[in-house]
């Protein structure tokens, strides 16, 4: 026995000396305030790692040699999950005092957390010194002001969630004019009933956050441009008749969609559209680089509308590049800043993703139908925020949003629990 | 050892007899210290604050003690007893499959069979295989759809002809997580038919030909001699596959996401927490996790450690 | 039990008897049937894996999973090789020092805890023994903070760091079980002879240690090879093992390919299927002398 008791005392001091190890840990010191320095190389985090984003990256990184031809672009970019999985390393890195030279990061809300956290830093003066407070709109000037008044990132690209995408050829073969416009999603959902009744499946969407973003389009449809942004602010009640409405708008709709949803990604619901064996899909216009990809052509193999009651309504999200505190090259980062903000970088960039350039005076005519519609459509709609992509509301929320869709979706919950799950996570 | 003297003579030989060794083990002890025992407790510690934001997470903004309103919250919400049920349900049907297909194949190759090696490979090489590979193939196996639109297992029943056993797999909010069992029975049963082979393979065989020659039958054999003889093997195995059910992660990434709620256990919930700065409730359902494994290990632990006296 | 103790650590001969010839009966024929049909359903995800890794882009959907390539073509190999190797070479420095380390810190444990029978050996092993099954995700938030507070780089350092540290319990458990066969005359000799408990370690017990640091190397380099949640905690697809990256490619692409997915699932898996092939029986008895005891 007494030599048990003293191998406890030495596991005990063994822990007391974890504890110390792990309270160290925790303080991690100051962070380093990034003076200047650092010009020679720049490594740039973005999950832009394939296909179209890859593409445009590509194009950005050529404009951004010819203009720091002194500067090394370092990519640094993590594939998976739109965003998700880099989203989780970035964490790691920006805790760990390790943060890449500058770091994609969707415009809005999203950015509140890494401003808490005190992880980025102001770029307002960069706006003065790039000249590039007039050159974006002023609604979304509004939007990327923070709540201390300043301004923490730049950004490269504009993309829509709003849209509706069909299969002109599906449409036709149930005898649906696939010109048709939908005044309102009552309208559609008796297409819809149609394509069912067809032996097609009539909507198409994938795992937990696309249904997220059809919630949205549902309440943006429902509420108005003005009654979803209330959402946000606390003006629109969660709990509301109108939300319920709305509710029950989404789950009619849900009850169109296939059956694997919840195991596909995006692209594999955004296939099924292009193969024929769905006829519409929602989702946003970065869906364009696929059917780009596959040769189909706009109007004859497919069509693109704003999604039935959101018509002039523009649901944005952004790209957009921050300056991390204690970045270890702060001027390559600025230089990088430099020519994402340019109109040069903006239009290569957004040319090659299929995205729409931030900026008003880039000349549209060379960009493709798809992209000079949806430049139109930016400069002349109401702008609101998407929520399933940071743009609306702060990580948790989202998280949290995210669950109780999921919960509803997958028949573990009814919709009078949904509405008070989303309100609850609304209320904090 | 009844005088003060004494002892402390026995105290200091103790010392120089045990002072060596200590040495040797020293790395290895402040390594686990530190990394199991000293983390353990810092977790713990974490899940009785209020580190719900970004904010907290970087030390931009204070945390208070909650003691363990964490916990209560946790388990009084109806999602994480949710992720509690999908767990043992998990548990169950992994453990009861991998044993009964384990000891099947163990059983059918125990008797002397030409091209027992081939089998016996067949049956053990997807444990070499990671759960992250295996999943990418499982994802398309264990897809819901079906009818007209099937692909995965649910096809493979159409073409041949037992159309009857398509079923939406994962899909299903109240029992899918039992689906996700399926690719880590198959990953894990080999295991545990190895472990019994070798457990046959350890009794004597005098053992078994005295049994004969008193004249008893097959299962009298079996329920008699063999089986008790395998009981600690059984135990082992279900201590190890046991631990590792409780622990699912990779598995359910790779074939279901993250924010499934049909597939979501302990585990994930952990990693969602995490993702969103909610670092308190993510070192509370590690702290969960924990007491669970220790409900089952410790015992098993004290267990083997009084035999090894004997 | 104790049979199967004193065989841990050891490579099993589990084919020790002879295979009977001819002789067909009912019986025998039943049986093979049996296990004929397991090993059919065993490979179907093997068949369905091989299959489409050598199909083209459309030919490789889910819903012609089971159907032989129209066109048979090794692209998804070239492009799943381009795309993995870097993360395999990764991989193979992070595994390596992570399994000889380990396996050097377990085996100076099992010969001290098998041999010096100090006061409260048996506690401090099973106390070692217990972080062999802690689900890892109790320790995970501040272990984060600590390995930070540590300045280990992330990536390879961070994850050698971690697959040592976490494989001391088994390492450990195998050494033990191993050291406690050997016979007692061979210490006493080196300790008559007056050599310290080093010496002993170095020139009696380390050469005779080989058999079990085979099985001990395969079971780290298995286990760190097939690693992801520490991948996914500790390493970026930066600077990441395979299977962060193998689960990148096969989540990640716009376009999904399924066939260079399929084809990298394969690619991440063959280093381990290699060792389990040509060294299975030591691999067998790593597996027995992990589980038999804890």
């Amino acid at each position: 026995m007494r030599g048990a008791r003293r191998t406890s005392t030495i596991a005990a001091v063994a822990a007391v000396a974890a504890l110390a190890l792990a309270a160290c840990g925790g303080d991690g010191g100051e962070p380093e305030s990034s003076g200047s320095g650092g010009a020679d190389e720049v490594e740039v985090f973005t999950w832009w790692a394939a296909g179209s984003e890859k593409a445009g990256l590509d194009a950005l990184v050529k404009v951004f040699d010819e203009q720091h031809p002194d500067v090394t672009f370092v990519n640094g970019a993590v594939a998976g999950g739109a965003g998700s999985q880099a989203k989780d390393l970035l964490q790691t890195r920006l805790q760990a005092q390790d943060p890449p030279d500058t770091f994609q990061a969707h415009a809005g809300a999203e950015l509140q957390d890494y401003i808490d956290a005190a992880q980025i830093e102001p770029v307002t003066d960069l706006y003065d010194e790039f000249g590039l407070t007039d050159a974006f709109p002023p609604d979304l000037m509004d939007r990327l002001t923070a709540d201390d008044g300043e301004i923490y990132s730049i950004p490269s690209n504009i993309h829509r969630a709003n849209v509706v995408w069909s299969n002109r050829q599906v449409l036709t073969d149930a005898g649906i004019d696939p010109d048709a416009t939908y005044a309102d999603l009552s309208a559609w959902m008796d297409d819809l009933e149609k394509l069912k009744a067809a032996g097609v499946t009539p909507l198409a969407v994938a795992q937990a956050w696309t249904q997220v973003q059809l919630l949205e389009t549902v309440l943006l449809a429902d509420l108005g441009a003005d009654g979803y942004s209330g959402l946000w602010d606390g003006s629109t009640d969660w709990a509301g008749p109108e939300v319920k409405a709305a509710l029950e708008d989404f789950q009619t709709l849900m009850g169109y969609t296939n059956t694997d949803r919840d195991g596909l990604d995006w692209p594999e619901s955004q296939q099924l559209v292009i193969d024929g064996k769905a006829a519409f899909t929602v989702m946003g216009d970065w869906a364009e680089a696929s059917y780009e990809e596959q040769e189909q052509e706009l109007g004859t193999d497919y069509s693109a509308f704003p999604v039935p009651g959101t018509d002039g309504v523009f649901d944005f999200l952004a790209d957009s590049f921050t300056l991390p505190v204690g970045a270890p090259h702060p001027d390559g980062a600025k230089a990088w800043l430099e020519t994402v903000g340019s109109a040069e970088g903006q239009e290569a960039f957004n040319k090659a993703k299929g995205s729409i350039p931030a900026r008003t005076d880039v000349d549209m005519s060379t960009f493709g139908e798809y992209q000079q519609s949806a430049a139109e459509s930016f400069q002349g709609d109401t702008i609101v925020s998407s929520l399933a992509h940071g743009a609306a509301v702060p990580v948790a929320t989202l998280t949290a949003i995210t669950d109780a869709t999921s919960k509803f979706t997958s028949g573990a919950s009814d919709l009078a629990a949904f509405q008070s799950e989303l309100a609850a996570a609304n209320a904090g | 050892m009844a005088t003060a003297t004494r002892r402390r003579a026995g105290v200091r030989r103790a010392v120089r007899r045990a002072g060596a060794p200590l040495l040797l083990l020293l790395p290895s002890l402040i390594l686990v210290g530190v990394f199991v025992y000293g983390l353990i407790v810092a977790n713990a510690r974490q899940s009785a604050t209020d580190n719900h934001t970004a904010a907290q997470a970087t030390g931009q903004a204070p945390t208070t003690g909650v003691g363990l309103r964490n916990y209560l919250d946790l388990l009084g919400s109806e999602e994480f007893q949710h992720s509690l049920t999908n767990l043992v349900l998990y548990t169950v049907v992994f453990l009861v499959g991998t044993m009964v297909v384990g000891f099947l194949w163990a059983w059918l190759l125990d008797k002397p069979l030409r091209g027992e090696g081939f089998f016996r490979s067949i049956y053990l090489f997807p444990m070499a295989v990671s759960f992250i590979a295996s999943g990418v193939v499982w994802r398309w196996l264990l897809n819901s759809n079906q009818g007209e639109q099937a692909s995965g297992l649910n096809r493979l029943f159409q073409m041949i002809g037992l159309d009857a056993l398509q079923n939406n797999w994962w899909n299903n909010v109240s029992v899918g997580i039992v689906a996700i069992a399926i690719p880590a029975i198959w990953q894990l049963s080999g295991y545990v038919m190895a472990l019994f082979l070798a457990g046959f393979r350890g009794i004597p065989v005098e053992l078994r030909e005295a049994a004969r020659v008193d004249g008893a039958s097959e299962w009298k054999l079996y329920r008699h001699v063999l089986f008790p003889q395998l009981s600690p093997i059984a135990l082992s195995a279900l201590i190890i596959i046991g631990h590792m059910s409780l622990k699912a992660f990779d598995l359910i990434m790779s074939i279901s996401k993250p924010a499934n709620y049909q597939t979501k256990v302990p585990a994930v919930d952990m990693y969602v927490f995490k993702s969103a700065f909610d670092y308190a409730n993510a070192a509370a359902v590690g702290t969960i996790l924990l007491v669970i494994v220790a409900i089952v290990i410790v015992p098993y632990l004290v267990h083997t450690h009084r035999q090894d006296k004997r | 039990m104790t049979a199967v103790v004193e065989e841990a650590g050891r490579p099993i001969d589990l084919g020790r008897r002879a295979a009977p010839r001819g002789r067909f009966t009912v019986g025998r024929t039943l049986r093979y049937l049996v296990l004929l049909l397991f090993v059919l359903v065993v490979l179907v995800p093997v068949y369905v894996l091989l299959v489409t890794s050598f199909k083209g882009p459309g030919d490789a959907a889910p819903t012609r999973a089971w159907n032989l390539p129209q066109v048979w073509t090794t692209a998804n190999w070239e492009t799943a090789w381009s795309t993995l190797s870097p993360a395999i070479a990764r991989t193979v420095q992070m595994v390596v020092p992570a399994a000889l380390i380990s396996a050097f810190l377990g085996s100076l444990n099992g010969f001290v805890l098998s041999r010096w029978r100090f006061p409260g050996a048996d506690l401090v092993f099973t106390l070692i023994l217990f972080g062999m099954f802690i689900p890892y995700q109790a320790v995970m938030i501040p272990l984060n903070q600590l390995v930070l507070g540590l300045g280990v780089p992330s990536g390879v350092p961070s994850l050698i760091l971690l697959h040592v540290v976490y494989g001391i319990p088994i390492t450990t458990l195998i050494f033990r079980n191993y050291y406690m066969t050997v016979p007692q005359e061979l210490i006493e000799a080196a300790r008559v002879d007056g050599a310290g408990m080093l010496r002993t370690y170095a020139w009696i017990v380390l050469p005779i240690s080989v058999p079990s640091f085979v099985v001990v190397l395969i079971w780290q380099f298995t286990s760190a090879w097939n690693d992801f949640l520490f991948a996914v905690f500790f390493s970026s697809s930066q600077n990441g093992p395979v299977t962060l990256a193998l689960n990148n490619l096969a989540n990640g692409a716009l376009l999904q390919d399924y066939g260079v997915s399929m084809a990298g699932a394969l690619f991440a898996s063959l280093p381990t299927l290699l060792v389990y092939v040509l060294l299975g029986r030591y691999f067998m008895g790593g597996l027995m002398s992990g589980s038999v005891k804890g």
